[in-house]
């Protein structure tokens, strides 16, 4: 085999395997995810998770803005502690309240903010204030049975 | 040692675990000399010659080659002596995926920084000494084996070496082939003024070639002396090994018990 | 009874300390081929024709037999998932089999058989032949100049193919799903960019097909090299290359997957 078809072969190689490796980062992955270096961290306190899991979406609007990066339990508070990695380019203010939802019936859960009118944003390492729960089924059933209960006492 | 010998070996033993390979050899080989290294398979010839290119070393004893004792020597001063020996292989050992001509280069290219012009002429040139530059485009399958053992010799006197080691140059040649390699090894000796030591049981061809001989046998050195010594030698073992006889000191019979015993005869 | 019993214990003991023995010499095997790489580096040329070798000869067969995973993985996904109603997960189904488990797996188990095996083969005719022994009486190390750069051109071409096996494995998937069955092209694309995250997954294949490549290399080179010098010899450590290898590989995935993916 002469040198210079070797090479070239070799060089056509190389470049289509780091082309499989972009194409499988843009096109398959989000390269643009949220990482480390841009982003700055909130906290927000949860009487219950859920199914909540680290690295789980955060949206706002229905737009990703950035992802869970720690769940841990406060023994003092006897609730749950979420920290969140947001997109430096994503500002919330004061009064942003956080709440656990879930994507269609039985998809994964996610931290959905809604922003307040509050004109000072939050800044890294701050804490949200108003959160609410993830939705838990059988506490639903159970409100919905005692409301149906209550109801019929009414009637009486 | 004397400056004349070029390799001297002082009582040198070696064994393979507990199994002794080669016992109390003492040999001094002369500079610009031709010797032979003759004894049957496993008689310990290939591993003296190992001894000597520092692949094993001795567990007793010296082996000087060219004034440095190779058993002090280190990995980089091995490296260091071979680069001024040639070996030859039983087969030829060309590496099968270069080409007749690269085969040739390789030791130019990888211990020289000459220009490739250069190494391009010295190939040719060394080709030429063994009548194959017309082949130089080949790649080693496409050789006879008379022929690749040609390459393999033009390849190992590369860098025109101190030292030519042959390890069965003759073995599975035809006659036409057998002579012409026995004639290169005689007349490569004179023209790069080395010194040749032959590793072979083809006694007939050897005995033409050299001009003197070491005959081992058990790894024990038993007979030394000229062609013509060894040809007249009274040595049962010499006799046997130069004239083929079938029976003598190395028995044809495997070892066994009486052959009555094993047929059932004496009961 | 009682002699025969002892008789297997101690053959089992013996398969034991051979095995450690063998493992010792082969790491000791590594550690020479990494001490000596510098020639590897210092002459480039060398690795760039392993690579041909390992890399370019194994293109087609990985390319194809990506292809053709992926289709499998669209027919089979798109199956079960419209039994959920859910076949607008299939981008996402597809592209994390492959980039997570079927991609660096299946290539490097492809790469054993088509690169490793010939490694091993080929090195071990060289030592039948003497050729090690010739280069090395011609003061040249043959782990320097043969099994080094053989092992950075490994090194180097099991992540490459295992993307390109990725990628065309998704191509693959895309094909069947969206241009043959007919799945909604934007949300195949689109469900799948949001659930397939680059380090969590892209990048942890990536790290996958590095430590496989590393195995086989190593395996197919020393498997080579201890090769006992007569046909039989070669041919037997090339079906242990491929034996071993693949049981390495299944090992090691095992091993990364629960260390990667664990509680998440």
């Amino acid at each position: 085999m002469e040198r210079s078809t070797l090479d070239l072969w070799v060089g056509l190689f190389v470049v289509a395997g780091i082309g499989a490796l972009m194409v499988l980062a843009m096109k398959v992955g989000n390269m643009s995810g949220v990482s480390a270096g841009d982003s700055y961290m909130l906290t927000a306190n949860f009487e219950n998770i859920g199914g909540l899991k680290p690295r789980a979406p955060i949206k706002s609007a229905g737009v990703v803005v950035g992802r869970v990066s720690g769940i841990r339990f406060d023994n003092e508070k006897f609730v749950a502690t979420v920290s969140m990695s947001i997109d430096k380019s994503y500002k919330f203010p004061k009064d942003t309240s956080a709440s656990i939802l879930t994507s269609g019936l039985l998809g994964e859960q996610y931290i959905g903010l809604e922003g307040g009118g509050d004109t000072a944003n939050l800044a890294s390492g701050d804490r949200i204030k108003q959160t609410q729960s993830a939705m838990v089924i059988e506490k639903l059933i159970g409100q919905f049975l005692y409301s149906k209960a209550a109801e019929g006492g009414d009637k009486k | 040692m004397s400056d004349n010998n070029l390799i001297e070996i002082k009582d040198v033993s070696y064994a393979y675990g507990t199994r002794p390979i080669l016992t109390g050899i003492n040999m001094s080989i002369r500079r610009g000399s031709t010797v032979a290294i003759m004894g049957i398979s496993g008689s310990g010839k290939t591993t003296l010659l190992r001894l000597m290119a520092g692949v094993m070393k001795a567990k007793r004893g010296e082996v000087w080659v060219g004034g440095q004792l190779v058993n002090d020597l280190d990995q980089a001063g091995i490296y260091k002596m071979r680069r001024r020996l040639g070996m030859m292989f039983q087969f030829g050992a060309l590496f099968t995926d270069l080409s007749v001509f690269d085969n040739v280069a390789f030791q130019m290219r990888e211990h020289t920084d000459l220009p490739e012009a250069m190494i391009r002429d010295l190939v040719l040139m060394k080709l030429h000494a063994v009548g194959l530059r017309g082949a130089h485009k080949l790649m080693p399958a496409e050789l006879s084996g008379g022929m690749a053992r040609r390459v393999a010799l033009a390849r190992a006197i590369a860098l025109d070496p101190m030292l030519m080691l042959y390890d069965e140059p003759f073995t599975g040649l035809d006659p036409i082939a057998m002579g012409i390699i026995s004639n290169l090894i005689k007349a490569l000796n004179a023209a790069l003024g080395a010194t040749s030591i032959v590793v072979t049981h083809d006694v007939q061809e050897a005995l033409e070639v050299v001009d003197y001989v070491y005959y081992l046998s058990d790894g024990k050195m038993v007979a030394h002396g000229t062609p013509d010594e060894i040809r007249n030698s009274v040595d049962p073992l010499v006799r046997q090994f130069v004239y083929g006889e079938f029976d003598g000191p190395v028995a044809y019979q495997y070892p066994s018990r009486k052959l009555a015993d094993d047929l059932r005869l004496s009961a | 009874m009682a002699t025969h019993k002892g008789f297997s214990v101690r053959r089992v003991g013996a398969a034991t300390i051979d095995g450690m023995l063998r493992l010792g010499y082969a790491t000791r095997f590594l550690a020479r081929t990494l001490l000596s790489s510098g020639t590897s580096f210092r002459r480039p040329r060398l690795v760039v024709r392993e690579l041909y070798f390992t890399g370019v000869l194994s293109l087609i067969i990985i390319i194809v037999s990506g292809l053709f995973v992926g289709m499998v993985l669209g027919f089979q996904g798109y199956h079960t998932l419209q039994t959920y109603g859910s076949e607008s997960a299939l981008g996402v189904l597809v592209a994390l089999s492959l980039v997570r488990e079927l991609g660096p797996v299946i290539s490097a188990l492809l790469f054993a058989s088509r690169a490793g095996s010939a490694m091993t083969a080929e090195i071990g005719l060289m030592k039948a032949t003497e050729q090690l022994s010739a280069m090395e009486m011609m003061a040249v190390d043959p782990i320097a100049r043969v099994v080094a750069p053989r092992f950075w051109a490994g090194f180097i071409s099991m992540p490459l193919l295992a993307a390109m096996f990725s990628a065309m494995g998704v191509f693959g998937g895309y094909l069947v799903g969206v241009v043959l069955i007919g799945v909604d092209e934007g949300s195949f694309w689109s469900q799948m960019q949001s659930a397939v995250d680059f380090r969590e997954d892209i990048l942890n294949g990536v790290i996958k097909s590095v430590v496989f490549g590393l195995a086989v290399t190593w395996i197919s080179l020393f498997e080579g090299y201890d090769a006992p010098p007569t046909a039989e010899g070669v041919s037997g450590a090339t079906t242990r290359t491929v034996v071993t290898s693949s049981l390495a590989i299944l090992a090691l995935d095992f091993l990364l997957t629960a260390f990667m993916f664990r509680g998440v």
